[in-house]
């Protein structure tokens, strides 16, 4: 409980120095291209109800997007610690996970249209990539002195994936998923910024258009809370399924 | 009758590697073996055999008479290096054979409870393996085994990585289950006192890849005080000698 409350205080120092730069810099800067932090929060309380709606809806479709990549990728992933699934899986992996997936938009936009979908799809395939490579990689490193050891309990395959090869590789997949979500927000704000009158990308976006630097700093801020609770959520997780590392 | 058979037991690896050679030596009901041979000799190997694990490639491996098609549902294995999942707890991991044969999650744990106070491992039930000493962890190991009620023991090292005192008790704690309950047990290990104190039957196998030197008969063991009688220390000897001509 003590490491809980004091990582609490470092979470509070940290925000209070990212504040107090901020402000150092708005002050020299002095351009409205960089408002202080105190009018940005100003707006932000007075536009809360808007941007809570376009917060949520965002939130949606990034949360959406990672669950749909996970149980793609997680199964094909894990399935690939047979070798045989693998030569199969491993030459499709190869050439279409070094494609820089966001230029596929056009593609994705004729298939699913304009509306969440297609947004959904985007940030879906890119992070399905990231956990799918990492998690391959996990499923055929598993040390197979833990799968004799279960094999010789008298485990069927199914066991093996279930006792073994799932849990040995489960760290290696959060740390990929932390990784995810940063892409996935970057991604979400670049798919937000066209074709949708919802959203946080869409609202920064906005907010440029008509150089309300402070709105726009207000929708920054929420994205970055989007993207912090996003990580708490993540590590929550994290503690409750690894407690063993 | 033999429970444990090997009968002309060869093991070449898919890379040619050869661990093991001719090999043949059998094990009767409730009998103690012990397989001592040095490092490399293939001992994990002939092991791994006998829990259905790897197939022979040559001659054959019996449990009972029949030749081993499948991990056997009678023997119990102790992996060198304990074998136990980091990623589960004490009680997780010594439930975790009945649940593979069947048996609920909550009810494996509450029938393997009595095993782990047995063991003095009360109290321990949701520590994760590494909170736990190099010979508490054994005990998990002894336990995960005991929980499925094992005719046969195969054991790999189970006592190399720990210090002398709590080794010698872990022998005597053996020792004494395997007199309780007349288990068959195959012991490897490459410590010559372990194997004449727990050994009642000695397979000497020579250095890779592993051929039967010598079978050496043991009938004293059995018994704890064994350890200090002067026929254990010539027991010792004579093992020493047949190890010495050949490692
Ligand atoms: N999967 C494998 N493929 C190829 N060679 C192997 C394999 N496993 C073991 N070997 C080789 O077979 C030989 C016997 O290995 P094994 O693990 O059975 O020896 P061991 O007697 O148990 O050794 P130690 O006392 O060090 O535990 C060794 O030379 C080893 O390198
Ligand atoms: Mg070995």
């Amino acid at each position: 409980m003590q490491g809980s409350e004091e990582k609490r205080w470092s979470y509070l120092v940290a925000g209070a120095v990212i504040l107090a730069v901020w402000q150092v810099l708005a002050y020299f800067v002095e351009s409205p291209a960089l408002p202080p932090p105190y009018i940005v929060l100003h707006s932000f309380i007075s536009q809360l109800n808007k941007i809570a709606v376009h917060m949520l809806i965002s939130a949606y479709r990034v949360i959406y997007s990672i669950l749909l990549a996970l149980s793609l990728a997680i199964p094909i992933g894990l399935s690939c610690h047979e070798k045989s699934v693998d030569r199969f899986v491993a030459p499709f992996l190869y050439l279409l996970y070094p494609i820089p997936h966001i230029v596929l938009l056009p593609l994705i936009i004729l298939l699913f249209g304009i509306g969440d979908l297609s947004k959904i799809a985007l940030i879906g395939m890119i992070v399905f990539f990231q956990i799918l490579v990492t998690t391959r990689d996990a499923a055929r490193n598993v040390d197979s002195y833990y799968v004799y050891s279960l094999l010789s309990l008298g485990a069927s395959k199914k066991d093996v994936y279930k006792h073994v090869v799932l849990p040995a590789s489960l760290p290696k997949i959060l740390t990929a998923l932390r990784i995810s979500v940063g892409t996935a927000i970057a991604v979400l704000f670049f798919a937000e910024s066209f074709a949708t009158t919802a959203g946080l990308g869409y609202l920064i976006m906005m907010a440029w258009s008509k150089a309300d630097y402070v709105s726009l700093y207000a929708g920054i801020v929420a994205m970055a809370l989007l993207g912090f609770s996003l990580y708490i959520a993540l590590e929550a997780v994290e503690k409750r399924l690894c407690r063993w590392v | 009758m033999a429970v444990v058979e090997a009968v002309n037991l060869g093991m070449v690896y898919p890379d040619g590697t050869r661990a093991l050679k001719k090999v043949s030596f059998s094990v009767e009901d409730g009998e103690s073996c012990a397989i001592i041979g040095p490092s490399g000799c293939g001992k994990t190997t002939l092991l791994f055999i006998f829990s259905g694990l790897l197939r022979p490639t040559e001659g054959c491996a019996l449990i009972e008479g029949k030749e081993i098609v499948a991990p056997p549902k009678k023997a119990a294995l102790i992996l060198q290096n304990y074998g136990l999942f980091p990623w589960k707890t004490v009680i997780e991991n010594v439930a975790l054979g009945l649940q593979i044969r069947g048996m609920k999650a909550k009810d494996a744990k509450n029938t393997v409870k009595p095993i782990l106070s047995k063991l003095g491992l009360e109290g321990f039930e949701n520590h994760y393996p590494k909170q736990l000493s190099g010979g508490m962890q054994q005990r998990v190991a002894f336990a995960r085994a005991l929980a499925i009620k094992p005719k046969i023991m195969l054991m790999d090292e189970p006592f190399s990585s720990l210090d002398a005192l709590s080794r010698e008790k872990l022998q005597n704690f053996l020792l004494e289950l395997w007199m309780k309950e007349r288990l068959t047990m195959l012991l490897v290990t490459h410590s010559i006192e372990e194997a004449v104190f727990l050994g009642r039957q000695i397979v000497v196998l020579s250095p890779r890849p592993g051929k039967v030197v010598k079978i050496i008969e043991n009938p004293m063991a059995g018994s704890v005080e064994y350890r200090n009688m002067e026929e254990y220390f010539e027991k010792c000897r004579e093992v020493r000698k047949s190890v010495g001509a050949t490692w």
